[in-house]
Order: structure tokens, then sequence, then C-alpha cells
């Protein structure tokens, strides 16, 4: 290699590197992959609008809740809420930014979408090989209608740590102590019995080929594939089909106003209508951020998308937080984020 | 340098300015093989170093154990080590056979005008990326296994003593057995190509004096082509075990992600790189992402050490073979 050709290839590398600094205006943040199609999509409209961008990093939510902390971006996303003790430690403030659901869905011959109904304990015990076949008496007892196979029960999971992951497991655990005791809530956990399957199309593939198989996909992922979906008995002792009037009931009856830093995670809630295992997906700013500046456009964002975002994120089956809740999270902003 | 130039009186100053591009010819060509070395070493630093808490941490447990529970914090790399191990080593006994009969194929038995497109096919399957084969593996390989040959596995040699208890459990069709019949085919090309290219570098003489001593076919692969190629063939081994051992993306859509170690084939397993790739986004605490970093250092090892013995196994072969000419 010739003297010269080193330094065109010098050049050349450092104009990749610069061109990392031409978008230095954009709002940077990293994390949960759950709502990366709607902060994209909002990013767009919102780009088109004012001219800022969004440079949106999906790479989980364990490595938005690093870079924040490392302050290599403005702000993280995690589905996990962060506990206040480690929020306050780490001078981080937390707020909910959209809601979401799980959904079990069944592959069981002669059973549709919205037919077959099971409560936390039963599930639990499926997840945990204690029931093993789909005739069993204690999901008879739940369905006395349904003609219900002797079929052996595949339970399937998602073998990536995920948010659906960590919201499953915090329902069963709430609904079951052994569950709680010999497995507990994560986004990743050590399941007793089945398979695991990559991601929710990986799931929901698996879940389809497998005869008497039981998985747990995203909402969004239920609806658009038009799987078979069952029905879960919330605290109020009703049967519930997942729909975005049933995640947001969830949302507006819990108690966010004595949820120090927003710490609420939202499965388990009170109410007639609330789906049991629903969700929000945080993001994480500092309390006196590094750059006031950044993180003031970051949270003109946020804004933007509590108020315009509605329909954009009912298009992509995300549930939009209560208005209550959107007026609590702004007073916030206003009282404990150094942000210009 | 044209021919012309070497009649010519080479003067003072076109020397020095040639002896100072030879110096820095040699000074770059030694940067880049010196930027091997760092490379290593810096990776070797930071794994371990990544990895310290949790090896300080659990000690020989983290080898032996098969729990991984992120919940209670404990880990141990029992079940991604088997799974690594006996899917690569699965892959291989699939594999080697194979791709030992598509080369001697290509070189000694081939009709000419098959041979461009069996090789360029070969070519070209190595260049599939991987996660195609784990797209593939997923959707079409996986369900002809579950609905086909599983169930045979499991109703025929289920029952069987011994080789029974391998094909135990019900038909997933996703599995240990699926993620290491996939990596076969992902390995396959490796092997296949520089098989052939090694069989290709033996000169004709030698064959066609073996032919013209009277051996058949079959003596002048064993006793000719196999012995002269053999550091080639083991060469191409290697480095399809190598692809084998820390494939990840397709292995991670096939293999049903479960860290358990159970003696059935059809049953869901784990891979060290599958484990990192599942979990290292979603990871939180130290001790976690110490754990996986950990699993990295062992496939680290794991290759070294099977690199090393193939390196060991090759020079004792020649000088065996040394000392019998």
């Amino acid at each position: 290699m010739s003297l010269a050709s080193v330094q065109r290839v010098m050049v050349a590398a450092a104009a990749v590197a610069l061109t990392g600094l031409v978008h230095a205006a954009d709002i940077s943040g990293a994390g949960a992959t759950f709502p990366y199609p709607i902060y994209s999509k909002w990013a767009d409209a919102y780009k088109t609008q004012t001219g800022t961008g969004l440079n949106y990093q999906s790479i989980g939510s364990g490595g938005g809740i690093k870079q924040i902390k490392a302050k290599t971006v403005t702000f993280g996303a995690s589905d996990m809420p962060l506990k206040p003790e480690e929020l306050k430690a780490a001078g981080l403030v937390q707020f909910p930014m959209i809601i979401g659901g799980v959904v079990p869905v069944v592959n069981i011959k002669g059973v549709g979408a919205g037919q077959l109904t099971l409560d936390g304990a039963t599930l639990a015990a499926i997840y945990m090989g204690d029931i093993k076949t789909w005739n069993d008496p204690a999901i008879r007892k739940l369905n006395p209608k349904l003609a219900l196979p002797a079929t052996a029960i595949a339970p399937i999971y998602r073998s990536d740590g995920s948010g659906t992951n960590f919201l499953f497991t915090d329902y069963l655990s709430k609904q079951s102590p052994k569950f709680k005791d010999n497995i507990g809530a994560a986004t990743s956990v050590q399941w007793p019995v089945g398979i695991g399957a990559k991601g929710n199309e990986g799931l929901a593939n698996q879940t389809t080929q497998t005869d008497g198989a039981i998985g747990y996909v995203e909402f969004a992922y239920a609806k658009q594939n038009k799987m078979a979906n069952v029905l879960l008995i919330n605290q109020a002792h009703k049967a519930v089909a997942p729909s975005a009037a049933s995640f947001q009931a969830a949302a507006a009856n819990a108690d966010w106003t004595h949820a120090d830093g927003y710490y609420l995670i939202l499965t388990d809630q009170a109410g007639a209508d609330s789906w049991p295992i629903t969700g929000a997906s945080f993001i994480l700013v500092y309390r006196n951020p590094p750059d006031p500046v950044a993180t003031g456009e970051a949270l003109k964002f946020f804004g933007w998308a509590y108020q315009h975002g509605t329909q954009m994120a009912a298009d992509l089956d995300y549930v939009p937080l209560p208005a209550a809740l959107i007026k609590q999270v702004q007073t916030t902003w206003k009282t404990s984020i150094a942000a210009r | 340098m044209d021919q012309a130039s070497a009649f010519v009186v080479i003067e003072p100053r076109h020397a020095a300015r040639q002896r100072l591009g030879e110096r820095i010819f040699r000074g770059a060509t030694l940067a880049a093989a010196v930027l091997v070395l760092v490379l290593l070493g810096g990776v070797t630093i930071a794994l371990v170093k990544g990895a310290w808490p949790a090896l300080s941490h659990f000690k020989l447990e983290f080898l032996t154990r098969e729990v991984w529970n992120p919940v209670t914090e404990k880990f141990g790399a029992l079940a991604p080590i088997y799974g690594t191990l006996v899917t690569s080593l699965i892959a291989m006994a699939v594999a080697i056979p194979l791709s030992f009969g598509i080369s001697i194929f290509l070189t000694e038995l081939c009709p000419a005008w098959l041979k461009r497109p069996v090789g360029v096919a070969v070519e070209l399957l190595a260049a599939v990326p991987s996660i195609i084969f784990g797209i593939w593996g997923m959707f079409v390989f996986a369900p002809v296994l579950q609905r086909h040959v599983q169930p045979w596995l499991i109703d025929h040699l289920g029952p069987l003593p011994g080789i029974g208890m391998l094909f135990q459990g019900p038909p997933f069709g996703i599995g240990i057995l699926t993620a290491s019949l996939v990596l076969a085919i992902m390995v396959l090309p490796f092997i296949a190509s520089v098989m052939r290219d090694v069989f290709e570098t033996i000169p004709d003489v030698l064959r066609e004096s073996a032919y013209g001593l009277g051996a058949t076919t079959w003596e002048v692969i064993w006793k000719v082509v196999l012995p002269y190629s053999r550091t080639g063939v083991v060469g191409g081994i290697m480095l399809g075990l190598g692809r084998a051992l820390g494939e990840t993306m397709a292995v991670t859509f096939v293999i049903g992600n479960a860290h358990r170690v159970s003696s059935s084939l059809l049953a869901p397993g784990t891979t060290i790189s599958a484990s990192i790739a599942n979990e290292f986004t979603e990871a939180v605490g130290d001790l976690y992402t110490s754990s996986l970093i950990a699993l990295g250092v062992l496939l680290f090892l794991i290759t070294f050490v099977v690199i090393s013995a193939a390196r060991l196994m090759l020079r004792r072969l020649d000088r065996k073979a040394l000392s019998s000419a």
C-alpha cells in the first residue's frame, strides 16, 4: 500500500466518523424494542413538522438503562420501571410514555379466538408443568361449555430477554405464590418446562405449528396475525378480552398519584374492565441533565407525542396514556427536571 | 520495476528512494501483523475483565451448574457448554462425510460437464447469510421434522434400549437435533470447498503413477490423495468446526433456547452464543451481564482448545508419517 492510499483510507475513515456529528441537533435515545415502532412513527411526523429528528436505538431495555447511566444518550427507554431508590441513586426521573398489553394465545383443535377462558393461577400452573393436558379439571372448570381435547400442553416462551417476559412473569408471580417462589419475575427467567422461541414472530410461528401449544405475544402481534387469544379472569372476577379499551381501563384504574417515581407495574389492576397483563413503557431522563437544552428538546418531543400522537398510536395498536396521567407527567417535568 | 531498468545504471538517489519504499512497506506489513496481536490481546483482556465479577463470584461452580436463573442471580454455564459441544459434534459427524463425498466426487470421479455447476452450487451455499438459514430452519425445516421425521424417531427408535434415550419427548420441531442439522448444512460448503481445493493441488503425476502401478480408484483415494492432502483436509474441518461452535443466529432460531441439559436430542437446549444473543440486550444487573460475558470467555477457550488440539494432532500425524517413510 502506498503512502497516498494510506492517506486516502484515513481521510475516508475520518469522514465516516464525522458524519455522526452532522445530526448532533437530533434527539438521541436508546432502549426498549417494544415501543420502537411507535417512537419511530412519531419521530417521522415530528421531523416533518419541526425539523428536529430522533435517533432512537432499539437495543433493549437493559441496554437503554446502561446507556442513559453512561450519559451517552439524552433519554433511555425501558419496559421495566426502575425502583424509586435506584432512580434516586442515579439522579434519574422516570415517566410512562405508552401502554401495551400481553396476550396469551393458544393452538388447540376446535378452539377459536376468545373461546378459552383462563385465570392467573391456571396459567401459572401450565407454565410450571403442573397442568399437563388441555382437558385437565382446572381448565374444564373455567370452560364448562368447551369440548377440550386430551392433547398435551406445549408451553412456549420468549427466549430473548424482553419486556413481554417481564409483564407475563410479573402477572403469574402475583397470581401464584409457587410461581413467585420458584421462578419469579424478570425479563428472562428459568422456565421449568416448554420451549423457547425468539421474538414475537418466533413465538407466534412455534405456537401455530405445534398442536396443543400455548404462548404469549404483544397485543398488536396477536391482533394483526389473528391468533386465537385467551380470555383472562381479572381481579374483579370478570372474564375480559384483550383490547385497547381493556388496557386503558387497567392504566386508568391504577393509582399513579401515589406511585413514587411512577414505579407502577400495571399487571393485575382493579376494575371490572381491566386486562390483567397490561404494562407501560417508560422514559428515563436526568433530573439535572448534563445537556439541559437537549433534554428540553426531548421533552418537547414527548409533549408533542402526548398531544398529537394518539391516532398514530392507535393505528399501530398501542394504547395512549389516560388524560389525567399525561397531566400528572407534565407537572413532573416542570417540577423535577432542570431542562431548558 | 520493469525489465529495461535493469540495464540502466541505478542512480544513488533512485536507489535511496527504493530502499525507503521497502522500509515503509516492511513497516506497514509488520504493523498489520502486530495489529492482529494487539486486537486479540485487547479482546481477551476486555472479556476477562468483564467476566471477572461472575467468575470470582461463582468460581468453578460456574462450569458445573445447570441452573441459569436471572431472578435469583444464580448462573451456571453447563447447559450452554453442553449444547455448544453436542450441536457442533453432531453437525461435524453429518457434514464431514458428506463434504468428503462431494469433494472426492468433484475432483476424482465427476464428469467434466457437471464439475462447474456442482462446484458453483457449493460455493453459493457458503455465501448464504446465517440468518437465512435460521429463518429457513424455523419456517421450513423444523415443521417438516416435526411432522414427518421426529414422530417416526420417537415411535421407532425411542423404545430401543440405550439409543432410545436420545429420542424422547414430544416432537417440538425445534431442538438440539434440528440445530445440529442446520449447522451441518451451514458448515458443509466450507469444508467441501476447502477439501476440493486441496485435492486439486495434488500433482496429476502422483495419481497417474498410482494408476500406472495398477491401483484402483479406491486405493488412489485412500493411499495417495488423502495422505498427500491431510493437512489441508484437517484445516477445512477446523474451519467448519470453528463456524459451528460460534454460529449464533441460525442456532438461536431453531434450538429451543432452554437452559437445560437433557439426554434427548429432540429436547430444546441452548448454546453459548445463542444465550448471549438472546439475553444480552435485556440483561439488567452487573452479575447477569458479567455471567453472559463469562460465557463468551468460555467460547473463546473452547475454540482455542479445539484449534490447538487439531494442530497437535496434525503434528503427531506428520511425525508418524515421517518415521514410517
